[in-house]
């Protein structure tokens, strides 16, 4: 016998896993989009550090001249990327999980000591939870920065309609650099994602698909043995 | 937080981990033929493939649900417009135009001979201005100042756009250039909108060649694409209307 640490609840993982490929495809789609007016930089002065994006990262991943597709793209997976993070909401909030999810009071210090632990700069761990609070606060901020991309995609999607949307989120130029920031935010959260994955281990890993993981084998007691007879025959 | 453990024997794990795998494996590779299969899909003549277009439409149902013309474009003091709006497009309006000569023809939707309109027609009617944030498909913006006169005003005056004998407005306006050349199709409550303008002004400047003189388009509810240039031709049908960027895989709507 084994005893096994119950992690992920099923629909959690399919929501996850789904969102993955949709989010990767709201991602490209949505480059092909700013392609065609492509404008942000980091700007020191007249010092260009960076701009959004070079050319010969354009080329590499044929995003030049698919407006048109890249339009079609996003205004349709953007549905699926809806629905899934919608019922996901629904269901931590039903379920229960959104306990093991949202910050507390000592979520930050928690965080605080875990950046540092991980950073190699401390050698202090807190002790070790479903969620730590550093993955708490990342966790939910992912869910408020995917509410965030819904909105202020509305506000350049329709800013007539939604005109009350879009004055609230700084106006049209603004909110389009908003939706822009946020996705920027989720290539990050990616990287760093994957390298905790990495750091964490295959068995934390396997848990994101089979929901379960084996912590320590249990002695089973052996079943006793039956005293040899005394009688002599 | 209570950790949830359990005590399962090796068979169990043995047996949950090779279904959850399989599971995973197998919605993998479906996931990836879906992506294959939406990405593979035959493009129609416009571009886009059948259903990309239907979720397009379902989007525009959608909109139509919200849609108002209570829902006006932000406006901005004449100090904020640009003094050289941006250039952007030039299809239909290469060659030299006499606007002298110039008419606007309107053509019959009952097959009775097409109605001329010189612009003295049209700037017989109550002039209205609009300050407005100009959206470009292309993702840029710029606020600029147009004159003219409400496109409503006009089909109201000249009892253009409604049925033969009814109340009714047919659903949509196409326009096109004198040469044909660039085409837009508009649904009938966007042109009725009060901001949908027939310009024959920037910044009070009669229009230069290339901003559309004569008479061009101003419909703030839609993306740059739809405010077309140098109308020759006006036409009205209950089907959608050619539109030269819908043929390259645009949306048809494109309502903002």
């Amino acid at each position: 016998m084994k005893e096994i640490e119950k992690k992920h609840p099923l629909a959690i993982r399919w929501f996850h896993w789904i969102n993955f490929p949709i989010l990767l495809i709201m991602i490209w789609s949505g480059m092909l989009i700013y392609w065609a007016n492509s404008v942000y930089k980091i700007q020191l002065g007249d010092w260009v550090l960076f701009k959004f994006f070079p050319p010969g990262f354009y080329k590499a991943l044929k995003v030049p001249y698919r407006l048109a597709e890249g339009m079609a793209t996003h205004f349709v997976f953007m549905w699926i990327f809806f629905l899934n993070g919608f019922l996901y909401v629904l269901y931590t909030l039903i379920s229960g999980e959104w306990r093991y999810l949202i910050p507390n009071k000592h979520s930050f210090k928690e965080a605080w000591q875990v950046l540092l632990h991980d950073l190699y700069i401390s050698k202090y761990h807190p002790p070790v939870k479903k969620y730590n609070g550093a993955q708490q606060i990342a966790y939910t901020a992912i869910i408020i920065m995917g509410f965030g991309s819904i909105i202020t995609g509305i506000a350049i999607y329709k800013p007539v309609q939604a005109y009350w949307l879009t004055w609230l989120l700084g106006g049209y130029g603004f909110a389009r650099f908003l939706h822009f920031i946020l996705t920027i935010g989720y290539v990050l959260f990616f990287l760093v994602h994957i390298i905790q994955v990495i750091r964490a281990g295959w068995k934390n890993f396997q848990s994101m698909i089979t929901g379960f993981e084996v912590k320590k084998t249990v002695e089973t007691p052996k079943p006793e043995k039956e005293p040899t007879p005394v009688i002599e025959p | 937080m209570e950790k949830k453990t359990e005590q399962w024997s090796d068979k169990k794990i043995q047996r949950r981990t090779f279904f959850s795998f399989a599971g995973f494996l197998l919605a993998s590779v479906g996931g990836w033929f879906s992506w294959k299969w939406f990405s593979g899909l035959p493009p129609t003549n416009n571009r886009l493939p059948e259903l990309t277009r239907d979720v397009l439409s379902f989007n525009e149902r959608i909109k139509d649900k919200f849609f108002s013309h209570k829902h006006l474009a932000k406006t901005y003091p004449k100090a904020r417009a640009a003094r050289k709006p941006r250039l952007n497009g030039f299809i239909g309006i290469k060659d030299d135009i006499d606007t002298e000569k110039w008419r606007l023809e309107v053509v019959s939707p009952t097959g009775k001979p097409s109605i001329y309109f010189q612009l003295k027609d049209i700037q017989a009617l109550p002039k209205e201005e609009i300050i407005f944030d100009f959206k470009c498909i292309e993702g840029w913006d710029q606020i600029v100042h147009y004159s003219g006169i409400k496109f409503s005003d006009f089909l109201n005056k000249y009892k253009l756009g409604k049925k033969e004998g009814t109340n009714e407005w047919y659903k949509y306006v196409g326009l096109e250039t004198p040469d044909a050349k660039y085409y837009v199709g508009l649904d009938i409550e966007s042109v009725l909108h009060p901001q949908t303008l027939l310009c024959f002004e920037v910044n009070n400047q009669p229009l230069p060649k290339l901003h559309g003189a004569p008479l061009r388009l101003i419909i703030p509810v839609k993306y740059g694409v739809k405010n077309l240039k140098r109308i020759g031709k006006m036409y009205f049908s209950d089907t959608p209307p050619r539109d030269y960027w819908h043929e390259y895989g645009y949306d048809y709507d494109v309502t903002l």
